[in-house]
C-alpha cells in the first residue's frame, strides 16, 4: 500500500491554509445548498407538511407506507424505467454508430459535427414545442409522411394508420424517446473524441494479425472506449430518471394520457408544488436517491468484467 | 528471391475481384459509403428545423393545410412581429431577464469555480482527495433531493426580509447558490489547470507571492481557453433553464424565455402553430449563434469533461 508523502513543516502547513481559503467557498456552499438539503429532505420525509405555514408534523414512516400504496406512484415509476430502458441503449447505440461513421476519414468531418451536434444545443422548451408539432397526429408532418408512404392512399398501400403519437397511450413514450433521440450528437461529440485517442498501432497489430473491420471493432475499438460507455451509460440512466421539462411542457403535469407519461420527477414536482405535499415529495425525492445510488453500483460491479482500464490509474479522474 | 516470395503473398486477381481485394479501394469505398450516410443522417436530423423555418413563415390556414408546402407561398414575416411584439406575452422583457439571468450565473460561476478548482488541483493537503471525491459524488445527486429544502430555505429567508432582498419570485435563489461553484465546471477546470507546468508556482514562490497572487496572475491568465468553455456551457445551460425559473418566478414580467414560451401555448389552446414556431425560433438563435462562434470552446469543454470521467 503507497502512503502518500505530505510535504512536513511550516511550509506545508501555509500550503494547506490556502488548500482551505480556495476550497472555503465549495466546502460552505456544499453544507448549505447540499448536505443540509439532503438531511433537510430526509426529515420531512417522515412528515407531513405543506411548506407554507406552521411546522412539519412528525409521522413516522407514513408517507412511504402511503407511496407503496399508490398506483400513480408505482405508475410514475413504472413510466420512467420503461423510458430509460428506451431511451438510454439508443441513444448509446446512435450515437456510438455516428461517432464510428465520422471516424471513418470523412471529408467535412468539422461541418458533420457541428450539424449533428445543433438539436443538442436547442433549448429544452422550444425543442419539445417543436416535436409537438411535428408529432400532431392531424396536421403534423411525421404522419403526413406515413399517410403518403403506407397509408390508404400512399405509394405503398397497406393501410397503416398512423399512431397518435403523444396522445397515445401506446406510443406516448415512444414519442419522448424521439424526442430525446433527436439530441443523439452530444453523446456523439464524446464517443468521438474517446475514438480518436484510441492509439492506432493496436488497429495496425490486429489488421497484420488478420483482423477484419467487425474484429478489429469487436476486439480493439469496443475494449478501449468501454470506461467512456459505462460512463455515459450511468449519467444517462441517472438523468433520465430525471426527465422533467418536456413532461411538464407537453402534459403540463397531468402526466396525460392516463398516467401514461406521468414521469417519476413529474409526479414529485406535482405533489411538492402544486399540492404543497412537502412531505411526501420529499419521500419521493429520497426514493430516487436510493434508485439512482442503487443502480449506480449495480452498473460499476457489473461493468468490473467488461470494462477495460489502460492502467490502474489511468481511466479514473 | 525475396521479391517473389513477397509477390507470392498476393495471389494474382483481376477485374473487379482484384479492386475489390484492393486495401486503397476498400478505404475510398468505406469513406464514400461512410458520407452519404452522413449526408442522409444530417438531412432528416435538420429536417425539424427546416420545418420550424419554414411553417413560421406561413399563414394561420397555410400552416395546417393538406398536402403541406415546402416553402411557404408568400413568407409571412409579420409572424414574428405578431409573436414577439404582444403585450400578453412580452419577449423583449423575456429575453432582457433570460440574458440578466445568465450572464449573472456565467460570471459568478466562472469567478467561483476557477478560484475552487485551483486550490483541487494544485495544492496538498490531508483530505483533499476525499473532498474531491464528494465534489464529484454531487454530479450524481439527483437535484430534485436537494430541491424542496431548498424552496423552504428561500421561503423562510424571505420570511425573515435576509439581507433585505427578496428571495421569492426574484433572481435571487437561482442566481446564489451558483456563488459556491458548481461541481461539473469545477472538475473541468481542475483537469486544465492540472496539465499547466509546476514550475510557475514554483517560481512565484521563490518570487515571494503567495498562492492568491499566483492563481490571479498566472494561473488564471494561462487558463482563459478553459474559462471560455465554462462560459459558454454555462450560459448555454442557464439560458434553456426551465425548472428554477419555474419554481420561483410567478409573474409574467419576470418569466425567462423558456417560461414565456411554454406559456406562449395557453392562450392560443396550442393550435396556433405559425406563431409558436416563430416565437420559438426566435429563442433558438442566440444559443446558435454563440455556438457558432465559440464552438471550439464549447466542444473543447464536453470533450475533456465527458472522457475523462
Amino acid at each position: 500500500m503507497a502512503v502518500r508523502i505530505l510535504p512536513q513543516g511550516k511550509a506545508a502547513r501555509r500550503e494547506m491554509g490556502w488548500f482551505w481559503f480556495f476550497v472555503g467557498p465549495w466546502v460552505f456552499g456544499f453544507f448549505v445548498f447540499t448536505l443540509g438539503p439532503i438531511l433537510a429532505s430526509a426529515y420531512l420525509s417522515f412528515t407531513r407538511y405543506n411548506g407554507l405555514r406552521g411546522n412539519p408534523k412528525w409521522i413516522g414512516i407514513e408517507n412511504y407506507t402511503n407511496l407503496m400504496e399508490n398506483p400513480i406512484f408505482w405508475k410514475s415509476l413504472q413510466v420512467s424505467a420503461y423510458y430509460t430502458l428506451l431511451s438510454v441503449p439508443l441513444g448509446i447505440f446512435f450515437s456510438l454508430m455516428l461517432a464510428l461513421t465520422l471516424n471513418q476519414r470523412v471529408p467535412f468531418l468539422g461541418v458533420f459535427r457541428t450539424l449533428f451536434y445543433l438539436p443538442s444545443i436547442m433549448p429544452a422548451v422550444a425543442a419539445t414545442l417543436l416535436f409537438v408539432w411535428l408529432l400532431n397526429p392531424q396536421f403534423g408532418i411525421l404522419n403526413y409522411f406515413i399517410r403518403t408512404l403506407v397509408g390508404n392512399d400512399g405509394l405503398i398501400p397497406l393501410g397503416v394508420e398512423p399512431p397518435m403519437w403523444l396522445q397515445d397511450a401506446k406510443w406516448v413514450i415512444p414519442s419522448f424517446t424521439l424526442i430525446s433521440l433527436w439530441g443523439f450528437g452530444g453523446g456523439m461529440l464524446i464517443y468521438l473524441s474517446a475514438l480518436q485517442g484510441v492509439p492506432t498501432h493496436l488497429y495496425e497489430a490486429a489488421t497484420i494479425d488478420g483482423a477484419g473491420y467487425f474484429k478489429r471493432f469487436w476486439h480493439v475499438t469496443i475494449p478501449m472506449i468501454s470506461p467512456v460507455i459505462l460512463f455515459t451509460t450511468i449519467t444517462g440512466v441517472i438523468g433520465s430518471f430525471q426527465v422533467f421539462t418536456p413532461a411538464w411542457v407537453i402534459t403540463g403535469g397531468t402526466g396525460a394520457p392516463n398516467y401514461q407519461s406521468m414521469f417519476y420527477v413529474l409526479y414529485l414536482f406535482v405533489n411538492a408544488f402544486r399540492r404543497n405535499r412537502m412531505g411526501v415529495a420529499a419521500a419521493q425525492a429520497w426514493l430516487l436517491f436510493i434508485v439512482v445510488l442503487i443502480l449506480t453500483v449495480v452498473f460499476l460491479w457489473a461493468s468490473r468484467r467488461f470494462v477495460y482500464y489502460e492502467s490502474e490509474s489511468g481511466g479514473r479522474f | 528471391m525475396a521479391e517473389a516470395t513477397s509477390t507470392q503473398q498476393y495471389p494474382q486477381k483481376t477485374g473487379l475481384r482484384a479492386l475489390m481485394g484492393n486495401q486503397k479501394y476498400q478505404q475510398r469505398a468505406l469513406s464514400i459509403f461512410c458520407t452519404v450516410l452522413l449526408i442522409v443522417g444530417a438531412l432528416i436530423i435538420l429536417f425539424p428545423i427546416g420545418w420550424m423555418v419554414s411553417t413560421s413563415l406561413k399563414t394561420r390556414f397555410e400552416a395546417i393545410q393538406f398536402p403541406p408546402t415546402w416553402v411557404p407561398l408568400n413568407p409571412q414575416w409579420h409572424n414574428y412581429r405578431d409573436a414577439l411584439l404582444n403585450p400578453t406575452n412580452p419577449f423583449p422583457r423575456y429575453f432582457y431577464n433570460t440574458m440578466f439571468y445568465s450572464l449573472t450565473v456565467m460570471v459568478a460561476e466562472m469567478a467561483s469555480c476557477a478560484f475552487i478548482a485551483y486550490g483541487f488541483a494544485r495544492l496538498r493537503a490531508p483530505g483533499k482527495d476525499a473532498l474531491f471525491l464528494l465534489v464529484l459524488a454531487t454530479l450524481m445527486l439527483p437535484s430534485q433531493v436537494t430541491l424542496i429544502p431548498q424552496y423552504i430555505l428561500f421561503t423562510k429567508l424571505h420570511g425573515l426580509n435576509f439581507l433585505g432582498v427578496d428571495w421569492i419570485n426574484s433572481y435571487t435563489p437561482l442566481i446564489v447558490p451558483h456563488l459556491f461553484g458548481s461541481s461539473y465546471l469545477i472538475f473541468l477546470l481542475r483537469q486544465f489547470y492540472r496539465g499547466l507546468p509546476r514550475d510557475y508556482e514554483e517560481a512565484g514562490l521563490i518570487d515571494g507571492a503567495n498562492y492568491f497572487g499566483i492563481w490571479w496572475r498566472i494561473i488564471l491568465p494561462l487558463s482563459l481557453p478553459a474559462l471560455g468553455a465554462v462560459a459558454i456551457l454555462s450560459f448555454m445551460f442557464h439560458y434553456a433553464d426551465f425548472l428554477g425559473p419555474l419554481l420561483y418566478l410567478n409573474e409574467n414580467a419576470k418569466y425567462t424565455l423558456s417560461l414565456g414560451l411554454q406559456q406562449f401555448r395557453a392562450p392560443f389552446g396550442g393550435t396556433v402553430y405559425h406563431l409558436l414556431m416563430a416565437a420559438s425560433l426566435a429563442t433558438v438563435v442566440p444559443p446558435i449563434l454563440v455556438f457558432f462562434l465559440a464552438q471550439r470552446f464549447f466542444i473543447q469543454g464536453i470533450v475533456v469533461s465527458g472522457v475523462k470521467g
